[in-house]
């Protein structure tokens, strides 16, 4: 399975979503943002970090950046493309999945370990996955996931809620929720699933010495649906 | 010519920061603010000389880059 990670000036999770990539068995690529074609990918990674200083609104530069363009376009013929923190805000600011990212509730910038609950399987993302709630890292001060009410039934109608903040247990209540977002939302899909943006790092998560294998699980599962 | 427009957050959306700018006030001592909403303040200056023209440039510099329409709405208040 090939991967391609796009590093943006100010990406910082590059390297990490590399080696994570790698551990489980894909050949990745790293794409620089100038350059304009994506190399042949079955997944294309849009990296956590500060892209551009997170100048005008997060992910909003990068989102405009040469190599988006080639993205949107594997992203609409249907190729797999996921947006971790700031690739999240990325893509969010592409229109590729709907809303926005606020700045967190409570104007502090947020780095602990979460719980979040996988809210739909049915996808190339967590089909199959052994565990429904994963102990995963987050680092942002704009994860505050914010749609208008119009935009929310329809994310809620085509089961675009990827995952959502949880407690170890997997409910999701409000005093799990870290940064304010709309129904305890970490991550949702565009309609067709294939493009997945979400706040928490899987990456840190792949390996027991320094952190926690919950990502770990996720990536050998992605590799395993792919396949 | 120079076209100013600013950017705010749309009514419903919810603005931390005015909120703990209102904090700040309000230990200040300014205790009659009933809400602040802090937005952004832009000066483009463009080669285009018709205002008519310059304005719809700016119109779609703001639709397309300068502001997220899902919770911000912008307004060009001077144009000269």
């Amino acid at each position: 399975m090939k991967s391609a990670v796009i590093t943006f000036p100010g990406s910082n999770c590059d390297r990490d979503m590399d080696v994570a990539l790698k551990k489980f068995g894909f050949k990745n690529k790293m794409v620089w943002h100038q350059d304009l074609e994506l190399p042949k990918s079955d997944l294309v990674v849009l990296p956590g970090g500060f892209s551009y200083g997170d100048y005008l609104r997060c992910g909003s530069m990068a989102s405009k950046s040469k190599i988006m363009q080639s993205v949107i376009n594997f992203a609409n013929s249907g190729g797999m493309v996921m947006g971790i923190c700031n690739g999240f805000q990325i893509l969010v600011e592409t229109g590729l999945v709907p809303g926005v990212l606020l700045r967190n509730k409570y104007l502090e910038f947020i780095c602990k370990n979460v719980f979040v609950k996988i809210s739909n399987e049915d996808n190339a993302y967590f089909k199959n996955i052994s565990n429904n709630v994963l102990e995963l890292h987050i680092a942002h001060n704009e994860g505050n996931y914010f749609c208008t009410n119009d935009q929310l039934k329809e994310i809620e109608d085509n089961a675009q809620v990827a995952i959502n903040y949880c407690d170890p247990e997997g409910k999701i209540e409000q005093q799990f929720n870290p940064n304010g977002s709309i129904k305890n939302i970490a991550g949702i899909f565009n309609k067709e699933k294939n493009v997945l943006g979400m706040m928490p790092h899987p990456e840190r998560m792949i390996d027991p010495v320094l952190s926690g294998e919950d990502g770990s699980y996720f990536f050998k599962n992605l590799i395993n649906n792919l396949k | 010519m120079k076209i100013s427009l600013i950017i705010t957050l749309k009514k419903d959306v919810l603005d931390p920061q005015g909120k703990v700018i209102h904090q700040a006030l309000d230990g200040m001592g300014f205790n009659d603010v009933n809400e602040v909403r802090q937005g952004k303040y832009f000066e483009i200056d463009t080669k285009e000389t018709d205002p008519k023209k310059a304005k719809d440039k700016v119109e779609e510099m703001c639709k397309k880059l300068l502001a997220n329409l899902v919770i911000e709405n912008f307004k060009i208040i001077d144009a000269q």
